[in-house]
């Protein structure tokens, strides 16, 4: 029994059999909620795996080992991003330009921000260099994380919430703003809330969800390109 | 499936190449998205191409692929409850700072642009 125990514990066909089940408890609610933004299946599965491994004492180091194959597909996932911005490229007419603007300045804006603010509530010098990249999508802000001497891990984890945050909030929030036209609320969300958000304005609607991924796509490219001139007077 | 994987992977793959041998930091990944857009425009793909298939079916849980990683949570719960107020200042006012000035700068330019026209 006890054997069987530590088997399941650490075994990939479990972690991974409780993540799709937590995922479908999440798909469900937001089905049977009529599309709450609380009910992000990517929330509640996070909520319920999170209280599992506790509970049952399993450490993140063997869960993420064991689910590798789900975050594996984030890379082909984000390459399918091009497909409903095939179908949705038309309407970039007239808007090429004020994108391109916007997503660079906003991008200085995150940076910026994150670290001022972090520097005014708190002061801790290895926390600002983790919470600079966040804007940019999971593996992206890792990678420039790490450039920067933070920490790796802890900048998916700021990554994950602020796309949370986007999912949840970002749709009414545009509302409240009387941002009507699609394209412009989908780059919106995905440059503050890379793939997350983008996942839920492609659930609500075609045109905000491909445009959401191509926010995603620039905000990753701009953010790689002026962190590091950012740093140099940040840091 | 496999067919379209496979459009997907070797796009990715083309990507991390193109990445690695510039010594850039842009993500492989965004590489290979650019690449897959270029391919579907250029050879006119349609809806039941393996690639758009496999793809609008991984699209549509792109949420799932986060868990792996927002489950990290868990491992940082002491060091988020220590600094718990200063990060959500932080996470909270530069996520609204950002898309307020792309929301703002994109309306701003656009209705410019309109009125030039």
């Amino acid at each position: 029994m006890t054997e069987t125990w530590e088997w399941a514990r650490s075994s990939p066909l479990f972690l991974l059999t409780a993540t799709l089940a937590a995922y479908r408890v999440g798909v469900w609610l937001r089905d049977r909620t009529g599309g709450h933004p609380l009910a992000q299946p990517a929330l509640v599965a996070i909520v319920l795996v999170g209280a599992l491994i506790t509970l049952l004492d399993i450490d993140y180091a063997t869960y993420r080992n064991g689910t590798e194959i789900i975050a594996f597909l984030l890379g082909p996932a984000t390459v399918a991003l091009a497909i409903p911005l095939h179908r949705q490229l038309h309407r970039l007419a007239g808007l090429l330009i004020p994108m391109l603007v916007g997503i660079v300045l906003g991008a200085v804006a995150s940076v910026t921000t994150a670290v001022l603010l972090l520097r005014l509530a708190d002061g801790d010098d290895l926390l600002e260099r983790t919470v600079a990249a966040k804007a940019a999508t999971t593996p992206v802000s890792i990678a420039l994380t790490e450039n920067l001497d933070g920490v790796g891990p802890l900048a998916a984890v700021f990554a994950i919430l602020v796309g949370v945050l986007g999912a949840v909030v970002g749709p009414s929030l545009l509302d409240r703003l009387g941002v009507r036209d699609p394209r412009i609320r989908g780059l919106a969300v995905g440059s503050v809330s890379h793939g997350i958000g983008t996942a839920r304005m492609l659930h609500d609607d075609e045109t905000q969800g491909a445009f959401s991924g191509l926010a995603m796509g620039l905000t990753a490219l701009a953010t790689s390109l002026i962190l590091p001139l950012l740093a140099l007077a940040l840091f | 499936m496999i067919a379209g994987l496979l459009w997907l992977l070797g796009c990715q793959l083309v990507g991390e190449v193109v990445v690695r041998l510039l010594d850039v930091t842009v993500p492989g990944p965004v590489v290979g998205m650019v690449l897959l857009l270029a391919v579907l425009r250029v050879r006119h793909l349609d809806d039941e191409h393996p690639v758009v298939v496999t793809g609008t079916r991984l699209l549509d849980h792109l949420q799932l692929l986060f868990v792996p990683a927002g489950v990290g949570v868990v491992a940082y719960a002491a060091l988020l409850r220590d600094h718990a107020a200063g990060l959500t200042l932080a996470l909270v006012g530069s996520w609204l700072a950002g898309l307020l000035v792309v929301v703002g700068t994109i309306t701003l330019l656009a209705r410019r642009r309109a009125v030039d026209d």
